[in-house]
Parts: structure tokens; C-alpha cells; sequence
């Protein structure tokens, strides 16, 4: 009997990690692709566009296998589009809205930065579903990350303005960094059997990393601050009810349209 | 008045190894890493190409459209410099 509640909450958990992976990747990609037809350049527009797309696709790949890992007869569309506010999982950072380029940058440096160190881990996961998913995902982060750092390095290495402006975004959105860091119960449950790595040995690594490029951006890394929480386990920011009032407006107003 | 453009670049993709690299359009960029990232994001997105050259437009010399009669009509009538009156032998193949 022991074993199969194990069994049960590792699966909820398990299927909740998904979701969280999930959802961050929607409601970022969602953000992004609110450059279309904003963007500063049409070249940027369309890099942009490239990004928020690729986000998009690889969240039908983590929804699918949620959805599998749910066993019920819910779709990759039910789980993007019937859930609720309380029932996202994404991180506080990704529903944060665009503000200016630089600040888009920043918030996608962060997140690449984080995302590039946990796919790395999460090829070798002792689940052969996330490990092919984040194999799979890994080639495109890989690029957004190298495309994110090199914008940070521009701006922050630049003109003036430039310069000031990213360093305000940075200061700005730094609070909301360290919620890739601080594991839930779930992480922690998967963790010890070996389905995810350990998140303070990526802390470390991510710090490394982000400190690298702020030197070469001539930026300067924030001081410790208190650091906000709550996005994996369902609490957001006043941000996120307006995204999901417009991305699931439709599937709510004409339940199952589909075109 | 002030230029804020990023300089022009002409973009040159290799469609699938062993073809050539052609000239697919342009787009601004700041230097030659931007315009390779640029290149792969406006030219490449539907599987386009597997290699990238990008050359800024205003290092591409042209000829003069004007000079266009006494530089290409003159070979119009030339048909001997054609290779057309040798007989190949099949094993060459197409030349």
C-alpha cells in the first residue's frame, strides 16, 4: 500500500512540474508575442516573434504530456486554456508585463539563463518523457539565450541612455529572480529521486553565468534583496488575470471553437 | 540630418550543402554578428538555408546599368565562345 501512495505522489507531483514548466513557457511566450508588430526593428520583431513561437511549441509538448500524465480525458488546449488564474503555475517573472526593450531583454536573459542550466540537467532526468522533451527544447534555448545575453551586452555596453535603462529594468525585476531558485514541496519530492536536479546547485551556476555577462555589459549586479514567491504554487502577480482574461477569452465565451 | 539606420547588409544563404550561396535580400543590422542573427531570423525561419554570408551592401561594387549596351551586347554575337562546336565524349557528362 506504501508504495503506491508513493507511487500517487510522485505522479501528482510529477504532472504539477510539468504544468509549472508549462505554463511558464505559455505566459512568456504569450508576453513575447505581444512585440508583434512593436517591435523596435522589423528584424528584432520577427526574432522576437521566432522566440515567443518557440515557447509556444514547446509548451504543447510539456501540456501533452501532462494531460497524458493526468489520464482524464483533458487536452493540451484544456490545460492552456480552462484553468484559472489559482491554477497556473508559471513563475512571477514570466507574466511580468514587456515594458521597454530593454526591459524585455532582461526578463528573458534571466530566464534563459535558468532555462539553458535546467534542460542541461533535466536531459539526464530519470523521466525518458522530460528528458527527450528537454533534449528536444535545449537547441532553441540555446539560441535564445545566446540571443538575450548579446542584446544585454549591447545595451548595457552602449549609449548613455541605453545603459541607464537596462540597469533600471535589472533593479526592477531582480525580485522576481529568485523564484526559479526556492523549491516547493514538489521539486523537493522529485529532486530526491533523481526527476530533477537539485535547484541551489543551479543558483550557483546561474549566478556564475549572469555575473559574466553583466561584466561584460559594464552592469552592475543588484544587492541581495528580499525576493518574491508564489507563482509555482498558484499566488501571481495583479498581471497574470489580464493575460488570461485575453488569451482564454474565447474558449470561455464559445466553449470547444476551434478554426 | 543624422542617419540612425543600422547599416544596410546584403544576405547570401546556402540552401542545402554543395549548392552555392545566393543572394536572398537585405536588412539592417549594427555589425556582422547582428546581421548573421538577423539573417537567421528573417531568411531562415521555414528551413531556408544551412549556411549564412552577410556582406554589408556598401562593399558590393556594381556595374553601371548605362554601360549596360557596351558591356554586355558585344558578346551577344559571339556564339563561338560558346563551347558548342566540340563534341564531348558521354563519359564527361554535363559540363
Amino acid at each position: 500500500m506504501t508504495n503506491i501512495a508513493i507511487h500517487t505522489d510522485t505522479q501528482t507531483a510529477l504532472c504539477d512540474y510539468v504544468l509549472h514548466l508549462a505554463d511558464t513557457n505559455l505566459i512568456l511566450g504569450q508576453r513575447i508575442c505581444e512585440w508583434s508588430g512593436h517591435g523596435p526593428v522589423l528584424e528584432q520583431d520577427i526574432a522576437l516573434s521566432n522566440i515567443g513561437l518557440d515557447l509556444l511549441g514547446q509548451t504543447r509538448s510539456l501540456y501533452q504530456y501532462a494531460a497524458e500524465l493526468l489520464g482524464g480525458e483533458k487536452t493540451e488546449d484544456d490545460l492552456a486554456f480552462l484553468r484559472s488564474e489559482r491554477q497556473f503555475k508559471n513563475l512571477l517573472l514570466s507574466e511580468q508585463p514587456n515594458g521597454d526593450f530593454g526591459y524585455t531583454i532582461v526578463r528573458q536573459f534571466l530566464y534563459e539563463a535558468y532555462q539553458q542550466l535546467l534542460l542541461t540537467e533535466l536531459k539526464k532526468s530519470s523521466d525518458a518523457q522530460l528528458a527527450a522533451i528537454a533534449e528536444k527544447s535545449l537547441i532553441e534555448t540555446n539560441y535564445h539565450y545566446k540571443w538575450s545575453a548579446e542584446w544585454v551586452i549591447r545595451l548595457g555596453d552602449g549609449t548613455e541612455e541605453s545603459k541607464s535603462r537596462i540597469q533600471k529594468s535589472i533593479n526592477e525585476i531582480w525580485t522576481y529572480s529568485g523564484e526559479m531558485f526556492i523549491p516547493t514541496a514538489d521539486e523537493q519530492l522529485l529532486c530526491s529521486i533523481g526527476i530533477i536536479p537539485d535547484l541551489a546547485d543551479l543558483k550557483d551556476a546561474w549566478m556564475q553565468k549572469v555575473k559574466a555577462v553583466f561584466a561584460e555589459a559594464t552592469l552592475t549586479m543588484p544587492e541581495e534583496m528580499y525576493m518574491q514567491r508564489g507563482g509555482k504554487t498558484g499566488v501571481h502577480t495583479e498581471h497574470l488575470g489580464y493575460m488570461l482574461a485575453e488569451m482564454q477569452y474565447l474558449q470561455r465565451q464559445y466553449p470547444g471553437q476551434i478554426w | 540630418m543624422e542617419n540612425k539606420d543600422w547599416p544596410l547588409w546584403e544576405i547570401f544563404i546556402r540552401s542545402r550543402q554543395g549548392l552555392d550561396h545566393k543572394h536572398v535580400g537585405s536588412l539592417h543590422a549594427a555589425d556582422a554578428q547582428m546581421a548573421i542573427e538577423n539573417a537567421r531570423d528573417v531568411y531562415t525561419r521555414r528551413m531556408e538555408g544551412v549556411s549564412i554570408w552577410a556582406v554589408e551592401s556598401k562593399n558590393v561594387h556594381a556595374s553601371n546599368p548605362d554601360e549596360a549596351g557596351e558591356f554586355f551586347e558585344p558578346a551577344e554575337d559571339k556564339i563561338y565562345r560558346h563551347p558548342t562546336f566540340y563534341d564531348i565524349p558521354e563519359a564527361i557528362g554535363h559540363m
